[in-house]
């Protein structure tokens, strides 16, 4: 394995109403068997396309609720680096993500919060849209580190208050 | 013709807030479905990949937090048991008693308390919340209902909390 190369977000660098990165990939049949496999997710509607079909009268398989969250949570620490510790997720799904989608993660900074243990916390507003539709609406919260000498992973119990 | 949905039966009222289905996992935490995951939305976080960078900001390796659900789901088969194993069963004895054929998850809430390390065991509960008036969408007529799902390790640490809001429907 390589050189691992740390990328490190600081509140510093982070102002509210700030847009993310976002993040493009054209989804197939194998991202949704992929995410369904990994997240242990069995159910036909993510495999079975004759299923999804006839039986939850979608237009194909679809991507699963935690391969949902797994793509957030990625689209999240790309942009933070991996000090970056994720708090609390809240999404709402309106449309199904398909095969031949090409689905889209945006967002912005809604605001920053210092807590009273001194946490840094981001609330973000997240989404995946495909045609510039919202399919999935996201809201999540972060800690990332206030500085260099900071590290959100290190916070317990009390110090802990997503 | 208008579909007719029940009211709520009552050994569906008298599960609201009641703590089912402790559970422990079926294996160790570890780290194939984490690589998987990661595949599967090509996650690069080195937390996940260089046990170097893992021990230096985590003090060793963890899982990524939204995979606090994947920990529970049973083996799509295993040796003894009969029959159709489901996960999250609080829900499904919902859906069965409301007698809604079809379900969809709306949302999804977690909370996210200690990480997940290689090698945890975990345990859980479900508690249905609450069980809502009927309701028409573009899927069907139906009820929505909510499942907490409370997560401990085994040193008792909160590890999450999972607050799923289902919608069981019939289809128009």
């Amino acid at each position: 394995m390589g050189i691992t190369v740390l990328k490190e977000l600081t509140v510093d660098q982070v102002k509210e109403g700030q847009v993310l990165p976002s993040l493009s990939h054209s989804v197939t049949a194998t991202t949704v068997v992929l995410g369904a496999m990994a997240s242990r997710d069995w159910r036909p509607m993510h495999h079975d396309k004759e299923f999804a079909i006839h039986r939850n009268g979608t237009q194909d398989i679809f991507i699963n609720t935690p391969n949902n969250a797994a793509w957030f949570e990625r689209f999240i620490t790309d942009w933070t680096g991996p000090k970056g510790r994720v708090g609390r997720m809240k999404f709402k799904m309106s449309k199904s993500v398909y095969p031949g989608d090409d689905m889209v993660l945006s967002g912005r900074v809604d605001k920053i919060v210092i807590d009273d243990t001194d946490c840094c916390w981001l609330d973000l507003a997240l989404e995946v849209t495909v045609a510039q539709q919202v399919c999935t609406s996201c809201q999540a919260r972060v800690a990332i580190p206030r500085d260099e000498h900071d590290n959100p992973w290190d916070r317990k119990a009390a110090r802990w208050k997503p | 013709m208008p579909l007719q949905i029940p009211e709520i039966p009552p050994e569906a009222t008298a599960l609201i807030g009641k703590p089912q289905y402790e559970e422990e996992t079926e294996f160790p935490i570890e780290m194939s479905y984490v690589w998987n995951t990661c595949a599967a939305v090509q996650n690069a976080n080195p937390l996940y990949w260089d046990p170097k960078v893992a021990e230096e900001i985590t003090h060793g390796q963890i899982t990524p937090p939204t995979m606090l659900s994947v920990w529970f789901r049973p083996h799509h088969w295993s040796p003894g048991v009969v029959g159709d194993k489901k996960p999250m069963r609080a829900h499904f004895d919902i859906k069965e008693i409301l007698g809604l054929p079809e379900a969809i998850v709306a949302s999804n809430e977690t909370i996210f308390g200690e990480p997940v390390r290689l090698g945890d065991t975990l345990f859980t509960h479900q508690v249905i919340k609450s069980i809502s008036e009927v309701k028409t969408t573009k899927l069907g007529t139906g009820r929505f209902w909510v499942v907490d799902v409370e997560t401990v390790n085994e040193r008792r640490e909160h590890v999450g909390s999972d607050i799923y809001s289902f919608f069981g429907y019939k289809r128009a």
